[in-house]
């Protein structure tokens, strides 16, 4: 990975609306397990469009972090808005954030009873009540976008570890999303399955999705991000361009962070 | 990394193989296997004599020496001398040739046996309908209605001509189906509903069905048919009755559902915590997530001990016997309270265990085929 800092891509360029309302506020976020203080006074905004990679050491909260923003964990203090609405106990703001929030997750989360398609047509089909031809045609576009039509008709169990990631994602995708997480998507992949991940994730930028993605891989951090969030011990301490934050690391544990993740790759 | 380069030829990659063989015919099997050297060659000689005597004395006893029918003397009792005097070397299958159609319908009106025995062959028609995917959709609720609802008016009659039969009359194998059909077609809804409570985020729900769980499990079935047949009524106001069988039928409904819940909770548990949560994050609703991801696949991983439970209450339903209902067991044990028939419970009781035999042995391979039929998805 050592390789793709030194030599990244041609950087994707930017997309961030500053004109209109943030997608995602996080405003003084709080949460404990138990005891634990997970999540410090997070503060965060991300704009329509804009792509922010969050790192740091395992255990700094970034997935707790973005887990938080579709309700798959409560956050006990502070606000959390989305698309203007706010995050509560009201089910029916939820349900609306749900249909427009698209998560990917390390672990693909497929559906193993139902083939590619069906994965795929679930969500449209009885979430957006869309008739079922029409949802498979949908289906068929992402599966074509991100390069498996083929495995339509076949059992997640039946994949590579790659493929699946990228069935997930056209998944997420056919909801039509307007922001779409991603929660470590490469970390479960074996190594020469991560590429093919990542160059559909770039693609998804080009197009200008406003993404927010936990993830170690700093190559797509340079290519892709508007900004890059460092995390550790529930806080955020550094963000900033990649540039900034890989090349310019102003705190103690960034710098350590980084070195550890150069000696790791 | 750079090791295992070095190391590895790098010409001389070769083309895969086939697998080595691993069978070398039946002669080879049986030496290897049963011949290998003298205590195997004794152990196998030992053990085939055994059998051979084995299957010989069943062989003689249920078919060669079996008596299969005797004479009625003028008064028109059997006359079982004959086979007292096999003094057991042989069956004597003139009971089941004699009694069978009190075994199978008891006390039922004997001119009307024609009546249960339709509905007996409608509950294995309906079984076998219900066991067919094809039937899988909207189209099995009219047929189990229709089904049901000629049962009914078959086994009590009163209409279309039908004499009327009260329930008390009723018996043998009908009302083992009866009870065993609904015992398990309402249990089994029962069961997932206090399984998913069981895990449900709300206490009041959860508490209760936890309640439900260890009460009822924690008491014998035989306890609670005697609490039904016997406590029931005095809780009910004057004058109010309900029919015998529907509360043995209730008591077995709790029952079973308490077994079944564990079970099903058991295939709840064993689903990854991600896949509720890609469900979740796809905004379906409780009752979408739990009907099109979570229950398919908690089920089908269930299908063997859910399939046992079920083996297991089809048999238990004889033990409504203790509250005086006449079910095929029973029924059976009746047909030989007769002074003439008295001394031939073995043979009785092979029939009714092969009855009992044919339906469970039913249950477990029609289970091992859908079993392998929706785990497809598993295989690579």
């Amino acid at each position: 990975m050592s390789a793709a800092i030194e030599t990244p891509g041609v950087h994707v360029a930017s997309s961030v609306r500053t004109d209109a309302p943030p997608a995602i506020v996080l405003d003084k976020v709080n949460k404990w397990y138990g005891a634990m203080h997970v999540l410090r006074d997070v503060d965060l905004q991300v704009a329509l469009g804009e792509r922010v990679v969050v790192c740091g050491p395992s255990g700094s909260g970034k997935s707790t972090m973005i887990r938080c923003i579709n309700r798959l964990e409560t956050h006990q203090e502070g606000h959390i808005l989305v698309d203007g609405i706010e995050l509560s106990d009201d089910l029916r703001a939820l349900d609306a954030i749900r249909r427009d929030v698209g998560m990917v997750f390390q672990s693909f989360n497929l559906f193993p009873h139902l083939t590619i398609l069906e994965n795929c047509t679930l969500a449209p089909i009885w979430v957006r009540k869309m008739p079922k031809k029409h949802a498979e045609e949908l289906a068929m576009e992402y599966l074509t976008r991100v390069r498996i039509p083929e495995q339509a008709k076949k059992y997640p169990g039946q994949l590579s570890g790659g493929q699946q990631q990228r069935v997930a994602i056209a998944r997420a995708l056919c909801m039509k999303p307007k922001i779409m997480l991603f929660d470590e998507p490469t970390s479960a992949l074996d190594p020469e399955m991560i590429k093919e991940v990542l160059d559909t994730m770039v693609m998804l930028a080009a197009e200008g999705m406003t993404m927010i993605c936990v993830t170690h891989e700093m190559g797509f951090a340079r290519q892709v991000a508007d900004r890059v969030v460092f995390m550790d011990r529930g806080e955020i301490v550094e963000s900033g361009t990649p540039d900034a934050v890989f090349n310019d690391p102003k705190t103690e544990r960034l710098k350590l962070f980084l070195s550890q993740i150069l000696r790791g790759h | 990394m750079s090791d295992i380069t070095a190391n590895t030829p790098i010409h001389g990659s070769s083309a895969p193989r086939d697998a080595p063989m691993a069978t070398t015919g039946p002669i080879a099997w049986l030496r290897a296997n049963l011949f290998s050297g003298w205590l195997s060659t004794a152990v196998t000689l030992l053990l085939g004599y055994l059998i051979v005597r084995a299957v010989v004395g069943i062989v003689d006893w249920a078919f060669i020496n079996a008596i299969w029918s005797v004479p009625l003397s003028p008064t028109g009792v059997a006359q079982t001398q004959v086979c007292r005097d096999l003094q057991g070397a042989g069956a004597c299958w003139a009971v089941v040739t004699e009694k069978h159609r009190f075994m199978l319908f008891g006390t039922y009106p004997y001119e009307q046996h024609w009546r249960p025995a339709i509905v007996c062959l409608l509950f294995i028609g309906l079984y076998i309908v219900s066991a067919m995917r094809r039937f899988w959709n909207w189209t099995l609720v009219p047929i189990w209605i229709v089904t049901l609802t000629a049962i009914g008016i078959l086994m009590w009659g009163g209409v279309l001509g039908l004499p009327y039969v009260p329930q008390e009359r009723w018996g043998g194998l009908p009302i083992t189906l009866i009870l065993a059909t609904f015992g398990l077609a309402f249990a089994f809804p029962l069961s997932i509903l206090v399984a998913l409570g069981r895990r449900s985020s709300l206490p009041a729900i959860k508490v209760l069905c936890v309640v439900y769980v260890e009460l009822i499990r924690g008491v014998p079935l035989i306890s609670l048919l005697f609490m039904a047949s016997v406590m029931f009524p005095l809780f009910l106001p004057e004058g109010m009755n309900i029919d015998k069988l529907l509360r043995a039928q209730i008591a077995i409904i709790l029952f079973a559902g308490a077994y079944l819940a564990e079970v099903v909770r058991g295939g709840l548990q064993a689903l990854p915590k991600g896949q509720y949560e890609a469900a979740d994050a796809m905004g379906l609703s409780y009752w979408q997530k739990t009907g099109l991801i979570i229950l398919p696949q908690a089920l089908r991983l269930v299908i063997p001990p859910l399939v046992n439970t079920f083996i297991g209450f089809f048999k238990d339903t004889s033990l409504v016997l203790i509250i005086g209902i006449f079910d095929l067991l029973t029924a059976g044990k009746t047909a030989i309270v007769e002074p003439a028939w008295q001394g031939f419970g073995v043979e009785v009781y092979v029939f009714v265990g092969l009855i009992y035999l044919c339906f469970c042995f039913a249950m477990s391979k029609y289970s091992q085929g859908l079993e392998a039929e929706l785990n497809r998805h598993r295989r690579r």
